[in-house]
């Protein structure tokens, strides 16, 4: 066959997988923002979900997600630190290393029940703490991923130079080191959280859902994943619309995060 | 010739180096001695142990577990006149100690991600000193040494990343140079740079040698010959020959050393 012509198949093949793919992206943001936009009004922000706003589970959605954050970039920081900077090629750093990409990608409904098991059944009511440490669980090993392979690029020499210095690894390592790959793990941490304000399945038998305005975190939590997949299955109108306004906002939140995230890195190269 | 008068400052006696899991040493039995406030060239054909022997002379090869010396490197202790075997250093604190007396100046210019003035004050504040005033001082007669003052007396609180490479490199020199080092070790401190730049950091050691021992290690020939006082020629981790720089490139003892100068390989 002429090769100018395997050329132009392949080409237009790719295209026409390429336009697929969009269209149906496309297709999902359009109808989001159509049937969102047309259904928010000013009470859906200041009226909780019980008298049909999500005031509550915008509140309670952010709470669990901050709260995952504060318990979660601590220990993926010092943990990607540890892998990259005092791991060395021992068995137990791969170990853990290949232990936390696999859980990258672990089902988040699985995180969920194991976290029912633990922190919800014992206590005999679902509770926005639980909800938290599932999230914090899905943030885990997206950070200890960004932040080893960020701290991996920064090159040796700035390292042995710090040393040369006269400086001990601990004072390099956070002083210099992490430094130098500052921009990367703060990028990795909003993608992080860009990931778990959308989630629905780690939540849904841990803070379960609340009506209610609430900041007890004991109790049943309000979360507005958990009110889209539930206002979603209702028979009235009023609830589906509110479903879309849901979906619209939540949808604009990560959109808006992933794009901050995206700046701060292009910024710097 | 005053040359032969110069004061060891140093000496490697009998030193073997191994890399990790390396099954033979890089440095096979290397003998040298590094005269006071002199400059002394360390030249070879690539992989030849040059770069190995210039790491251990401040054991930044202990930065990765696993490395294996055998053998002396012996330091002068300025107190008291006595040569003390440094790679008997085992704790933490010792070395950094040494690291302090014996400097480093890296082949890529590493700038660390702060401003022209935090990056001098840098080593200063990892010794302990606080002081706002002394700190002032001390960068500010740093950045002079290293003839930087002029172009960064205006930028003090602008990062370092925005200097050009030359500078950058100037700028790790003022860095080293501000801790008052007894030595300063060079590892190909201007192949990554362009002519003019070059000849800047050349002059800038030459200047340097009043205060400071160097050692250098340099793919240039020209430059060898141009800087240093002695010169030394490895080959496949054996030191070959040491001696003044002149002689070695005028009139070198061994053939091998006359072949790599000429050129006939390496």
């Amino acid at each position: 066959m002429n090769r100018l012509l395997l050329n132009k198949i392949i080409l237009t093949l790719s295209t026409i997988s390429a336009l697929v793919g969009i269209g149906f992206l496309f297709w999902i943001l359009i109808t989001l923002t159509y049937k969102g936009i047309s259904s928010i009004q000013l009470s859906t922000f200041t009226n909780d979900l019980v008298e049909g706003g999500i005031r509550n589970l915008l509140v309670g959605q952010f709470t669990m997600a901050l709260l995952a954050t504060v318990v979660a970039v601590p220990i993926g920081v010092m943990a990607g630190i540890y892998l990259r900077e005092y791991g060395g090629e021992k068995r137990m750093t791969m170990l853990i290393r290949n232990l936390s990409d696999i859980m990258t990608s672990a089902p988040s409904i699985v995180i969920g029940v194991f976290v029912f098991a633990f922190l919800v059944e014992p206590f005999g009511t679902f509770n926005g703490w639980a909800g938290s440490v599932a999230l914090a669980i899905m943030m885990l090993p997206i950070i200890i991923g960004t932040t080893d392979n960020m701290l991996a690029l920064v090159p040796k020499e700035l390292r042995e130079a710090g040393i040369a210095l006269g400086g001990s690894k601990h004072k390099i390592v956070l002083q210099i080191v992490l430094k130098a790959a500052k921009v990367g793990v703060t990028t990795g941490i909003l993608l992080s959280f860009a990931r778990i304000i959308g989630e629905t399945a780690p939540l849904l038998f841990t803070s379960a859902n609340n009506q209610f305005f609430t900041m007890d975190m004991s109790g049943q939590f309000p979360s507005l994943t958990v009110s889209i997949y539930n206002l979603a299955t209702y028979p009235d109108e009023a609830s589906r619309e509110l479903a879309w306004a849901a979906s619209f906002i939540l949808t604009a939140i990560v959109l808006f995060i992933n794009l901050v995230g995206r700046f701060v890195t292009r910024n710097k190269h | 010739m005053t040359k032969e008068t110069a004061n060891p400052i140093m000496e490697v006696k009998d030193l073997f180096f191994t890399y990790p899991n390396a099954p033979e040493p890089t440095l096979k039995g290397n003998n040298l001695t590094i005269y006071e406030n002199k400059i002394t060239a360390m030249i070879g054909p690539s992989g030849c142990g040059k770069s190995t022997l210039l790491r251990a002379m401040n054991r930044i090869h202990d930065l990765y577990a696993g490395c294996k010396y055998e053998g002396e490197i012996n330091l002068r202790n300025l107190k008291n006149n006595k040569m003390e075997n440094t790679l008997n250093l085992k704790k933490e604190n010792q070395l950094i100690g040494l690291r302090q007396k014996v400097g480093m100046i890296f082949q890529k210019p590493t700038p660390f991600p702060m401003s022209i003035y935090d990056n001098v004050a840098y080593g200063l504040r990892l010794k302990g000193i606080k002081s706002k005033s002394e700190l002032d001082g001390r960068v500010e007669k740093a950045l002079k040494e290293a003839a930087i003052w002029k172009e960064a007396k205006e930028r003090l609180n602008d990062s370092a990343m925005g200097l050009s490479g030359g500078q950058q490199q100037r700028l790790c020199i003022a860095r080293s140079v501000a801790l008052k080092p007894e030595v300063l070790l060079f590892d190909e401190p201007t192949s990554a740079l362009d002519p003019i730049s070059t000849g800047a950091i050349e002059e800038l050691i030459s200047e340097l040698k009043k205060d400071v021992t160097v050692v250098i290690v340099t793919h240039n020939m020209q430059q060898a010959s141009r800087l240093s006082d002695y010169t030394t020629f490895m080959y496949l981790g054996d030191i070959i020959e040491f001696g003044d720089t002149e002689k070695i490139f005028l009139n070198p003892d061994e053939k091998l050393t006359e072949d790599y100068i000429t050129g006939r390989f390496g």
